[in-house]
């Protein structure tokens, strides 16, 4: 005979009467950008414009013949992992992601030589060259890949909160996933859960106008995903992915109420990459006239450049910062073609972990 | 410093292309993002995007000049106070077609061969821990067994838990994890939704959190929707990250057939899951193997897919009471000696092989009996040294003979036992049909102890 549980289940949303779906939005549309200090918005800047480069540099070997296989850039989507990152907690909160990758590790920190000598499959890299630019991780960093199934890391990142949850630790989850993936089944069957059970996650979705080459509008019967939870009582956020400022302040307010056990947000960040899917992909399902437009009027990292000018720094306080991010690249990028290949013992070690 | 501008690859595959237009002339101011070239190859038109900054120098390949390999140095670009006049003549040398792709990578010639590479080494003659004499034997169910072994893991570690469907308040749909509630509470036995892919991967992403899952499917004919995560996630991830991510997570549940529950419900996955490097996958018969292995498998930093059969829930077997009966992975187990003829096995097809075995003896035949216990990884040893006593062997198998277990094992006696065999290698599997509800067909779908018999005896060229 089935027994009652001794210990109190978790009330379900629908018996939660202050829930209300649009708080988070309203919340956010009272102040709609976070207050930096001078020192965060450098730190802003300079992380935004790491990611850019090393994505540019990153083109440019994948051209060369020195990164193989898939390699999808991060270029026009800066500010949705500096602004979200730049809220956690260290050593607490983890982080999932999926393929395009290099970015939300830019992010937190990881070195760029370890991430460079990944993609040139060298045994330097962060992944000992045995993943390659899908396929990074850094538990150090709790930062948890790199996945290469399309909506797998939500699932997973069900999971990585579920540990939070299990272990008490105060910790979220910060699970990203493309509008491309937003329409995948495991998706939803994470948001039921991850609701149901209160956990303490993030959804983030980085909506940046086409799933391969497949614009929203063709492929989503609703293409404002930030609604997609209501179904199952998660609070939306719709936020400008293309501003850091306005992504930081969204972060803090799903962060708090994460953080306070309300269980889960969904929050869409609204962005753009500029170059195609991947490397092979002609991009030929836009104009020309489109990318330039969102490169002229939207830019992450002129918007905050020109907070920067306004603030009193000078073009060539700015110039300097490039200089300097550009020679960080540089020595990344050196590392990453002057590494040896793994040695070829490594093809059968990380198998199991254990011997039987 | 002049940078070169070479012929970019624009795809994984792509060695050459055709240099279709120049979009920036010699002399031109170039920005970061300018588009410079349109390169057309055969399947695609791509745009040359500038990476740095400068004045385009000297143009080396013109437009319209097709079979430009990869890397080819296509332009000079001068960079901040460089004059580009200076470097307009200041060609570089001729390229060498073909180069392109393997610039700056050390020479893969000659290396790797895999003669060279050291496999990692087996544990090798590791044995079932002695049962100290005088051990009192318990009469048990698999199915007690198995939760017994779940809930002394449970206690002995805090980060163990279970989650799956009906496995709290119901008990169990299958009673396995019957009274685990009541002991651990709602917060280590966990009710799912039915979602089996989302709670795959939830348990997936726990394990890699450092939580040790037990996620059971009500039977492995759902974790179709979920094998995504058993492979992709949880046996790749190890291996992807360099071994920086651990995925200590135990899959479990009944596997191939019940009864009359027709095709979509009896499904044997063993081969499925034995083919995938990263995965442990065990698959007991008795309950003795049940409870050592399901605690070994807990404890396993490895992911485990660990297969049980409802048919055999209910059987009861002898076991030691002991307090930690923990047995190796990886281990086959000789369920009856014999010297004429070997019969490898493993779950429900042990106890049909053993009742052949005793059928066979009654006509003069003795059979060894193997219980391969582990499919992945497969004790070979233990399948090798009997058959270098009796010299032949016969596989049963409940499961689809095509590509299975048996096939692989017919190939390890092939390549590693050839010169010890007297007769071929015979497999005894089900019939090649999705599985039949109608009670006559499907009996004649499975296997059963009369067709082992006949195999065993076609081997000794008694039939």
């Amino acid at each position: 005979m089935a027994k009652a549980p001794k210990n109190k289940t978790p009330r379900s949303p629908a018996e939660n009467l202050d829930f209300a779906l649009h708080s988070l939005q309203e919340e956010l549309e009272k102040t709609k950008r976070y207050d930096a200090s001078e020192e965060q918005l450098k730190h802003f800047y300079e992380q935004m414009l790491l990611i850019r480069r090393f994505e540019e540099r990153a083109g440019q070997l994948y051209g060369l013949g020195l990164i193989g296989g898939f390699c999808h850039l991060y270029i026009g989507q800066e500010a949705v992992a500096v602004g979200l990152q730049s809220a956690l907690t260290e050593k607490l909160d983890s982080v999932i992601t999926g393929y395009r990758d290099h970015g939300h590790m830019l992010a937190y920190g990881i070195d760029p030589k370890v991430i460079m000598a990944e993609l040139t499959g060298r045994e330097a890299g962060i992944s000992k060259g045995k993943g390659g630019s899908m396929h990074m991780f850094s538990t150090e960093h709790k930062f948890y890949g790199g996945h290469g199934i399309v909506g797998a890391q939500v699932a997973l990142g069900g999971g990585l909160a579920l540990a939070h949850q299990y272990n008490d630790d105060g910790g979220l989850c910060l699970a990203y996933f493309g509008d491309g993936a937003a329409n995948q089944g495991q998706v939803y069957e994470t948001f039921n859960m991850a609701s149901l059970w209160k956990l303490p996650i993030v959804f983030v979705v980085e909506n940046n106008q086409y799933a391969m080459g497949t614009a929203v509008g063709r492929s989503s019967a609703e293409t404002e995903f930030y609604r997609r939870g209501t179904a199952f009582r998660i609070p939306g956020m719709k936020v400008n992915g293309m501003d850091v400022l306005e992504v930081r302040q969204a972060a803090e307010i799903a962060f708090k109420h994460v953080r306070e056990g309300r269980g889960p947000v969904l929050m869409e960040c609204e962005t753009y990459r500029y170059r195609g899917h991947s490397m092979s992909d002609p991009a030929k399902y836009r104009t020309r006239e489109e990318v330039q437009d969102v490169k002229e009027h939207k830019d992450p990292i002129e918007g905050l450049k020109k907070i920067l000018i306004e603030q009193g720094n000078s073009e060539e306080d700015l110039k300097a910062i490039d200089k300097d991010i550009r020679k960080v690249v540089s020595e990344a990028a050196d590392f990453a073609e002057n590494s040896p290949e793994p040695d070829p013992s490594e093809l059968y070690t990380d198998v199991l972990v254990e011997e039987y | 410093m002049a940078i070169e501008l070479k012929m970019p690859a624009l795809s994984p595959t792509m060695e050459e292309g055709t240099l279709a237009k120049w979009l920036k002339q010699e002399g031109d101011t170039i920005e970061i993002g300018d588009i410079i070239a349109e390169i057309e190859t055969d399947k695609a038109t791509m745009e040359f995007e500038a990476v740095d900054e400068g004045t385009l120098g000297k143009i080396l390949v013109a437009e319209g000049t097709e079979n430009v390999a990869v890397g080819t140095v296509i332009a000079m670009l001068a960079g901040e106070g460089e004059d580009a006049s200076d470097m307009a003549n200041a060609a570089p040398a001729d390229p060498v077609p073909g180069e392109g792709k393997d610039v700056g990578r050390p020479d893969a010639s000659g290396e790797g061969s895999e003669a060279e590479i050291a496999k990692p080494a087996k544990k090798s003659g590791v044995k079932d821990p002695e049962i100290p004499h005088g051990t009192n034997m318990q009469t048990i169910t698999v199915r007690e067994a198995l939760r017994d072994g779940m809930a002394e893991e449970m206690r002995r570690d805090e980060r163990v838990f279970v989650m799956g469907e009906e496995v709290a308040q119901y008990q169990g749909a299958y009673k396995v994890t019957q009274g685990l509630l009541d002991e651990f509470g709602p917060k280590r036995v966990i009710d799912t939704p039915i979602t089996e892919y989302g709670f795959a991967g939830i348990g997936t992403g726990a394990a890699m959190g450092g939580l040790r899952p037990i996620v059971e499917f009500m039977t492995f004919n759902f974790a179709m929707q979920a094998i995504d995560h058993i492979i992709n996630s949880a046996a790749k991830t190890n291996y992807m990250s360099g071994g920086q991510m651990r995925c200590p997570v135990v899959f479990r549940g009944p596997n191939a057939a019940a009864s009359r529950v027709g095709a979509q419900h009896s499904q044997n996955y063993g081969p499925w899951y034995a083919s995938v490097p990263g995965l442990i996958v065990i698959a007991p018969y008795d309950a003795y193997d049940a409870k050592g292995l399901m605690k070994a498998a807990i404890r396993c930093e490895d992911p485990v897919v660990f297969l049980e059969n409802e048919l055999v829930y209910g059987r009861s077997f002898e076991l030691p009471e002991l307090d930690d009966h923990v047995l190796p992975i990886g281990k086959a187990r000789i369920m009856r000696e014999g010297s004429d003829v070997t019969i490898v096995a493993y779950s429900i097809a042990v106890g049909l092989a053993l009742e052949a075995a005793k059928e066979l003896a009654g006509e003069g035949i003795e059979a060894e009996v193997i219980d391969l216990r582990t499919l992945r990884p497969l004790d070979k040893e233990t399948v090798l040294e009997s058959l270098k006593k009796t010299n032949r062997l016969v596989i049963a198998e409940e499961g689809w003979p095509t590509c299975s277990i048996a096939s692989e094992i017919v190939a390890i006696c092939m390549e590693e036992g050839f010169d010890h065999l007297d007769a071929p290698v015979t497999r005894v599997c089900d019939e090649d049909v999705p599985l039949p509800y109608a009670a006559n067909l499907e009996k004649l779908a499975l296997i059963d102890t009369p067709r082992i018999v006949k195999a065993a005896k076609k081997v000794c060229y008694r039939d």
